[in-house]
């Protein structure tokens, strides 16, 4: 699924980044928790994320992941945003909470890491 | 090569620059992908709990063609336990350390996990020394 469609689908903001057509991601993992993002061992997925802090990029980072949508409303700081633009991620913001973004990009055919 | 890192317990700002760093130099070596991840998640554990659970800390990064050495010495509390700390579950974190994505108890876990040969010592009230090695080849 390209980062325009889910942006479209949970009525979301890009913050950082500049996605192209080429920007495809196929899994999600939703987690507020970030030692358990850093148990999953792919790189290939979109975090969803409440954490609304520097250590929810830092992982990313870590994780060696290019998109974080960060979910329920939440205001990043700008050095969230900075860092983010910095290490080259797609930070996008959507007012749904995590639940009703992770069901609806379910329902659309993106998948669960496991 | 050798790298080295002041941390200050509570920084919760710049926790994970030092990761951050080792992961840049890791790349600029040309090292796996794989083998980087397990590396910086490694290490990014560690770093948060000197962060979270002590004063100060020093780590160390001797990056070699066959293996990268982290060796973190930190002054703090100390573990009293170690064999309970290690049970994923198990945290003595604060609240603060919860609202920044961490203290669930599954830093030491997943730092072991990741580690080829993993070592922890720890002195109560005087602090803990965590070696962690990673083959590169």
């Amino acid at each position: 699924m390209t980062i325009h469609k889910i942006v479209a689908l949970i009525h979301g903001t890009i913050l950082s980044g500049k996605p192209g057509e080429e920007d495809v991601v196929e899994y999600c993992f939703a987690s507020d928790l970030m030692s358990d993002v850093l148990t999953v061992c792919r790189c290939d997925f979109m975090l969803i994320t409440g954490l609304a802090n520097l250590q929810s990029i830092r992982t990313a980072e870590m994780s060696d992941l290019k998109y974080i949508l960060l979910v329920r409303g939440k205001t990043p700081s700008q050095e969230m945003i900075d860092l983010a633009e910095e290490s080259g991620m797609v930070l996008i913001v959507s007012p749904y909470s995590m639940f009703k973004a992770s069901g609806i990009l379910y329902q659309a055919g993106m998948k669960g890491v496991f | 090569m050798d790298l080295s890192f002041q941390i200050q317990g509570g920084d919760f700002t710049s926790a994970g620059t030092a990761s951050s760093q080792v992961r840049r130099a890791l790349k600029e070596l040309g090292v796996d992908a794989g083998v980087i991840k397990r590396v910086v998640v490694a290490l990014y554990e560690a770093e948060v709990n000197i962060v979270a659970h002590a004063y100060k800390g020093n780590i160390t990064a001797r990056i070699d063609p066959e293996r990268v050495f982290l060796k973190l010495v930190d002054e703090g509390p100390g573990i009293a336990d170690i064999e309970k700390a290690m049970t994923p579950g198990f945290s003595t974190a604060s609240q603060a350390v919860r609202e920044m994505g961490f203290g669930a108890g599954m830093g030491l876990p997943n730092i072991c996990r990741n580690a080829d040969v993993f070592n922890i010592h720890s002195v109560p009230g005087k602090g803990t020394t965590v070696e962690i090695t990673i083959q590169i080849i």
